[in-house]
């Protein structure tokens, strides 16, 4: 009776996303199509922390840290820093495998932990990738300090520049739409192969460590290989989302990739759902829009009450958590949750 | 004479400075039964859980099957059929029943085993797509058991089987692991219930703050009239 992953619906859900920007960018404008594209990147890395907290079970607060081990990959391989200019189909290898080893340099030493202590650790991890970032400048300067990398690179492949807007039989790209697409088939290949590992051995296996690693050790489950693959995985797919980050915003500097960036994934994928890639995916993109949805509220509280009564953004974080404690009181396993969670919360 | 199939000497476990189990021996013959008895504390589990490799040993060896396992983590041990049943059952309760089972087939699939396990626990197949944290308590254990069955152990512990069970399922329960020794199982048991413990060994070692300090056949421990005192409440 093995459980089969569930048919998608994807002639219809791929048609949606496809015509999605034009509607966007109809409806709203060109800079929500940016917003959109930044909240790809964001699906992605909430897919990559699902397989280390929604599968594995193992609470990750540094997950940040793979996001800028990947973008400062991109940065320094493509950039006038050292002089390099690698193409993307070489950088973003790279940045996988060097995500990775990162994933499995914070998996060895902290496989012995669980729960809190380990949260504390990967939190650990992730600041000491940020200050490391800040202070790479001497004795050889690699990554600029707190100024960054700048000039970097766009994503290009070949000749096509995903930051120029092209002409398709006739039709106008629009840089933002080319380069969402390109993102969207990120996304979708990182949906693809989420969804064969967490219907596969593996994913059961992680699921078994997830819920009593004694027990899942003495069926035979090597609990220590599958914890460093869930890391290097989930690493690797921060990986890539921080390549691609790095060469759309074309600088990085290690202010992106703060203790408060980790946290926000995390929320994306406990919002969502944990475990199930639907719900990651709507907890990403909710998360993902919400503050851009709040932002003009600096401008209804001028027009309500003639003046701002409070600063909008600390109203825009207050209604953000006022959102995600609601959500947690009413729906605690989350938007959409996976099986095993749903039951979690309502078996009594 | 052949080598026994399991040959514990010197074991020593300790948790930070605290001391669980000391100088433990043991040898166990292929297809023989025996139990572990003795207080809370006194380090039955941990004797357990170090033979499975979950906990690590202090000191000691461990040869199986005619080689050294000493230093072999719990995974390699339990695909040698070294297979803990852990106390409080050790079931995934949020996996499905049928994903509990599939875990105990990792790296194979073997229907006809399956079938089998479902054959002699019917309950289990009606409600395989359920939540494992759905049974009862004995439905639990008999889960474990299944599941346990379908890794071929050769060397089966069973740490407390029947904690917290009414007593119709702990016959239950007991008769299942009956089965499995009869069918040529070794089994090491830790059991509060020592009464049934010493009813289906062959024999028992009695464990007292971390040490062996009597061990003979279970008959002779069943007449014994200080053990009976202690440990089966006469």
């Amino acid at each position: 009776m093995i459980a089969c992953p569930p048919r998608f619906k994807f002639p219809w859900m791929l048609l949606g996303t496809l015509i999605l920007p034009w509607v966007i960018e109809g409806l709203l404008g060109r800079g929500w199509v940016r917003i959109l594209d930044f909240a790809l990147l964001s699906v992605l890395l909430a897919i990559g922390l699902n397989i280390v907290v929604g599968y594995a079970g193992l609470l990750d607060l540094g997950f940040i840290a793979f996001f800028g081990v990947g973008a400062y990959a991109y940065a320094l391989l493509a950039s006038p820093q050292f002089g390099v200019h690698w193409p993307l189909w070489a950088i973003l290898p790279t940045g996988i495998l060097v995500a990775a080893s990162f994933g499995v340099a914070l998996g060895w030493p902290t496989l012995g932990l669980r729960g809190d202590y380990l949260a504390i650790v990967t939190m650990g991890f992730g600041e000491i990738i940020r200050v490391f970032l800040n202070n790479l400048t001497a004795p050889i300067n690699i990554t600029n300090g707190p100024q960054g990398i700048t000039m970097i690179d766009a994503l290009h492949l070949g000749t096509w520049s995903f930051a120029r807007p092209h002409r398709l039989w006739g039709i106008p790209l629009p840089a933002l739409v080319g380069t969402y697409y390109l993102f969207l088939l990120f996304v979708l290949l990182a949906l693809f192969l989420s969804r064969r590992l967490e219907y596969s051995r593996i994913g059961r296996a992680w699921m078994a460590i997830r819920e009593d690693e004694i027990a899942a050790a003495s069926m035979g489950l090597d609990t220590r290989r599958l914890k460093l693959l869930a890391y290097a995985l989930g690493a690797a797919f921060g990986g890539v989302s921080g390549g691609l980050f790095a060469g759309f915003q074309g600088f990085v500097s290690p202010e992106s990739f703060t203790l408060q960036e980790s946290v926000m994934i995390l929320c994306m994928v406990v919002l969502g759902g944990m475990g199930n890639l639907r719900g990651v995916v709507a907890g990403a993109l909710l998360l993902a829009f919400l503050p851009e949805v709040l932002r003009p509220l600096g401008g209804w509280q001028q027009h309500w009450f003639h003046r701002v009564l409070i600063d909008p953004s600390t109203l825009r974080l207050l209604l953000f958590g006022v959102t995600l404690v609601v959500l947690m009181r009413w729906r605690p396993e989350g938007l959409l949750p996976s099986r095993a969670r749903a039951r979690e919360w309502h078996t009594s | 004479m052949a080598e026994p199939l399991l040959e514990v000497s010197h074991l020593a476990v300790h948790y930070g400075g605290i001391e669980a189990l000391c100088d433990f021996s043991l040898q166990l013959e292929e297809g023989e039964k025996v139990a572990l008895i003795g207080a809370n504390g006194a380090g039955k589990s941990s004797t357990l859980k170090a033979l499975a490799g979950v906990v690590p040993f202090a000191q000691g060896s461990l040869r199986y099957d005619g080689m050294d396992w000493t230093h072999q983590p719990a995974w390699k041990r339990a695909r040698a059929g070294l297979i803990l049943v852990p106390e409080g059952r050790g079931v995934f309760p949020r996996l499905s029943i049928a994903e509990n089972l599939q875990m105990g087939q990792m790296g194979r699939s073997d229907p006809a085993a399956m079938e089998k396990v479902y054959v002699r626990f019917p309950r289990l197949y009606e409600r395989r797509t359920q939540a494992a944290g759905t049974l009862s308590g004995g439905e639990q254990q008999l889960l474990a058991l299944g599941r346990a069955l379908l890794t071929r152990p050769r060397l089966l512990m069973l740490d407390e089987p029947s904690m917290g069970l009414a007593p119709q399922r702990v016959d239950e329960v007991f008769g299942v692991i009956a089965e499995m020794v009869q069918a040529g199982t070794t089994l090491l048991l830790v059991e509060q219930n020592a009464r049934r413990a010493l009813e289906l060994c062959d024999r028992a070692l009695i464990l007292e703050s971390g040490r062996v300090v009597f061990s003979d056949r279970a008959a002779v421990c069943l007449a014994s009239p200080a053990l009976r005192a202690a440990y089966l409440g006469e």
